[in-house]
């Protein structure tokens, strides 16, 4: 299995090799490296797919152990791999999926200057989201955690000329990093506690370490949690995806999408056994999951700009991932997150071709019948668009379904009733973003005429049919109207390890669960059929308008809460520094230049007063020796 | 008869003085480099004078070496005083202030 240390190192030899040598090789050679390195590691990953499924469900764990790292006292960390179902579902995604978008990026990004940077970036971004999900412990996964927001910093910034785009990364990494310092405390914490980094050892001996909603283990799971939710972009601090929207929209699907926000969910699951320790701290994460959900739904309904839509998207499906796992179902949150990665990076791949058809205009207000000029991008975009609202047969329903039940079945009915009502908010906007961008008549703006919107090619075309196949069938992988599905089998070993016995799963009712869900869904979608394509109902008011517009006013109070008085503080400090600080340093110099200026003034050149200073210091030491 | 040794280093006294304001107050070099070798001699003069009162001749010993390097230095000396004339047509030490701040 040492064979698993390729799945990250090829991606990163792509980074090295086109970051060295891409521009000279030029855009084929680029292409082909970027993209070669994630498929040859998805090959990887589906050999190890196989080969843990040829094991015994109880030895489906195994630890890679690549060199010893550091230890420090009676600590140790290793650099080490683990292998096991969890990990390697998501390797597959990672490179499945991020396999598919480099393609796409080959055509999407065939005429920008920025190729060969762009490929070694997407490969350096490939190799830290696959160190962080392989990651035998949680020192190697902070490597992973770090370097994927490092990475999302550098694609958003991508067109660093626009300032947009700069201020964007900037305020991504910045943001995310507030919520890193809660994860890295954490792990301080895990270290403090359980002696060692391992996750082995931290699902192994969370039960004997860790009190049953203890203060420690509530701690813990909180600070780790605020990790998850400055990378996954839950409240409070999901303030920067939206504006991550400025990097490519290839990027946008992979990182801000597909992968890298779903690192938090990854992170709880991976850590479920010491989450289980803290009823408390899961309860928070469920609320903040669903609040999220919901207030992610609403500010989407509003949005003009077709990519910020899907994130405002991304952020709602993203909090009914952490609704799965706030109230203990992994399984479904892990199914839900693969079902996303597939009909997300679809969207967001559709809204590329949009962009890449319309020249680059993501506002919805100027598009408009699109329907005609690009009937496979309308195809795709449906297909996303039926799974994220959670129609049947699509894979969104079955993941989305299965957080639904199981939130009615652990008690949580209110947690319920607001998942439910996002669900609703997402067909309604979901729709609205198709029958703006795909339906009506078609809004040309002046410079539409001498650049007819055109079908991608087929380089982004592939893709897209691949993912949207995956989107359709992807169901099968979590089906469990009455058996567990593929995927909870798989992952079972892995789950059951700290948990114990999972407790058998009631299917009572699931019928009529499963029928007012999708009837909310097929409601919603009515409903944003009968506004916005129809214009059958007039509604809303001007005030609400603005209220959702501005995202409940959170950003601005963000702003006038902590921006401004941190932005007027610097301001302060930077005119003391420059004033007080630099002036007394500076000022130093300049004394000092001056005076020997001055002092200069006493070499006149002339012989004879030289000789007076000497006859002057003669006299005076005769004078001290003579009167001693 | 002989004369008693304040009065030679009185006028060794005041051959100093007179040595060192003519280095002070005069401006061609060749009169400073006189004045010099007249400081030089009002100390010949003094060291010979003890020399005399000790009844010893180690003080006239030091003369012929003050002799010795006087002779070399009048050499440099001028020397010197002949090049800076060529290079800027002047003997004047007022003149010569090349390392003025």
């Amino acid at each position: 299995m040492t064979y698993a240390l390729w799945v990250p190192l090829l991606p990163l030899l792509g980074w090295a090799a086109n970051g060295l040598w891409g521009r000279r090789w030029g855009r084929w050679a680029a292409a082909v490296v970027g993209c070669g390195t994630v498929a040859v590691a998805f090959a990887l990953a589906v050999a190890l797919r196989l080969a843990l499924g040829a094991l015994p469900p109880e030895g489906r764990s195994l630890q890679v152990d690549l060199y010893h790292w550091f230890g420090a006292g009676s600590i140790d960390v290793p650099m080490r791999l683990l292998v096991d179902p969890l990990s390697v579902t998501m390797a597959l995604i990672v490179t499945g999926v991020g396999g598919l978008i480099h393609i796409y990026s080959v055509g999407y990004m065939a005429d920008d200057e920025g190729f060969a940077r762009y490929f070694s970036y997407l490969n350096l971004f490939t190799a830290a989201m696959l160190t962080l999900v392989l990651a035998g412990n949680l020192v190697v996964m902070f490597i992973g955690w770090e370097g994927v927001g490092l990475c999302s910093y550098l694609l958003i910034a991508f067109w660093f000329t626009r300032p947009a785009a700069a201020s964007a990364g900037v305020k991504a990494f910045l943001v995310t990093r507030l919520g890193d310092v809660g994860f890295l405390l954490g792990i301080f914490l895990a270290v403090g506690i359980f002696g060692t980094a391992d996750f082995g050892v931290l699902t192994r001996d969370a039960q004997a370490r860790l009190p049953l909603g203890g203060a420690a283990a509530t701690v813990l799971c909180l600070l780790l949690f605020l990790g998850a939710t400055g990378k996954s972009a839950q409240l409070p601090l999901y303030i920067w995806l939206a504006d991550a929207m400025e990097g490519p929209t290839p990027v946008s699907a992979l990182i801000h999408a597909a992968t890298m926000v779903t690192a938090g969910v990854f992170m709880i699951v991976r850590l479920h056994a010491v989450y289980l320790r803290a009823p408390l701290a899961m309860e928070v994460v469920a609320v903040v999951g669903a609040v999220t959900a919901l207030f992610a739904a609403c500010w989407a309904l509003v949005e003009n700009d077709l990519k910020r839509v899907l994130a405002y998207s991304t952020i709602s499906q993203l909090g009914y991932m952490f609704l799965a796992v706030g109230v203990g179902a992994w399984g479904a949150g892990i199914f839900h997150l693969t079902s996303h990665a597939f009909f997300k990076a679809l969207l967001f791949l559709a809204a590329g071709s949009v962009m890449h058809a319309l020249g680059g205009t993501t506002d919805m207000r100027e598009m408009g019948g699109l329907a005609r000029p690009l009937p496979r991008t309308a195809a795709a975009f449906a297909i996303g668009a039926f799974a994220l609202a959670g129609i049947p047969p699509f894979s969104g329903f079955f993941s989305k379904d299965e957080i639904l039940s199981a939130d009615f079945h652990d008690g949580h009915i209110v947690l319920w009733a607001v998942a439910l009502a996002a669900a609703g908010l997402t067909a309604i906007y979901i729709v609205r973003a198709f029958v703006m961008t795909f339906l009506g008549p078609p809004r040309p703006p002046a410079d539409r005429a001498a650049h007819a919107p055109h079908e991608a090619p087929r380089i982004m075309a592939a893709p897209m049919a691949v993912l949207a196949v995956l989107t359709i069938i992807g169901g099968v992988l979590g089906w469990s109207f009455t058996s567990p599905g593929a995927l909870d089998r798989f992952l079972a070993p892995v789950l059951a390890a700290g948990a114990g016995p999972v407790p058998a799963e009631s299917t009572q009712g699931e019928g009529l669960l499963v029928a007012v869900s999708v009837g909310v869904a097929l409601v919603g979608l009515l409903i944003g059929w009968l506004i916005y394509d129809k214009h059958a109902v007039r509604t809303g008011s001007r005030m609400i308008h603005e209220w959702l517009a501005h995202q409940f006013y959170i950003e601005d109070a963000y702003n006038a809460l902590i921006v401004g008085p941190v932005r007027s503080t610097a301001r302060l400090l930077a005119v003391f520094d420059r004033d007080e600080l630099d002036g007394a340093v500076t000022g130093l110099g300049r004394t000092i230049g001056r005076a020997g200026r001055d002092l200069s003034h006493l070499e006149t050149g002339y012989l004879r007063q030289y000789a007076t200073y000497v006859l002057i210091g003669v006299l005076v030491i005769l004078a001290y020796w003579v009167s001693r | 008869m002989s004369v008693p040794a304040p009065f030679y280093l009185a006028l060794s006294a005041a051959l100093f003085a007179l040595g060192t304001l003519g280095v002070l107050v005069r401006r061609s070099a060749l009169v400073v480099f006189m004045s010099v070798e007249l400081m030089l001699n009002a100390v010949n003069l003094t060291l010979v004078t003890f020399a005399r009162v000790r009844g010893a001749v180690d003080g006239q010993i030091v003369v012929f070496f003050v002799l010795v390097v006087a002779a070399a230095e009048v050499v440099i000396g001028l020397a010197i005083i002949v090049n800076i004339f060529r290079a800027r047509d002047t003997v004047d030490v007022d003149d010569v202030d090349l390392l003025r701040g």
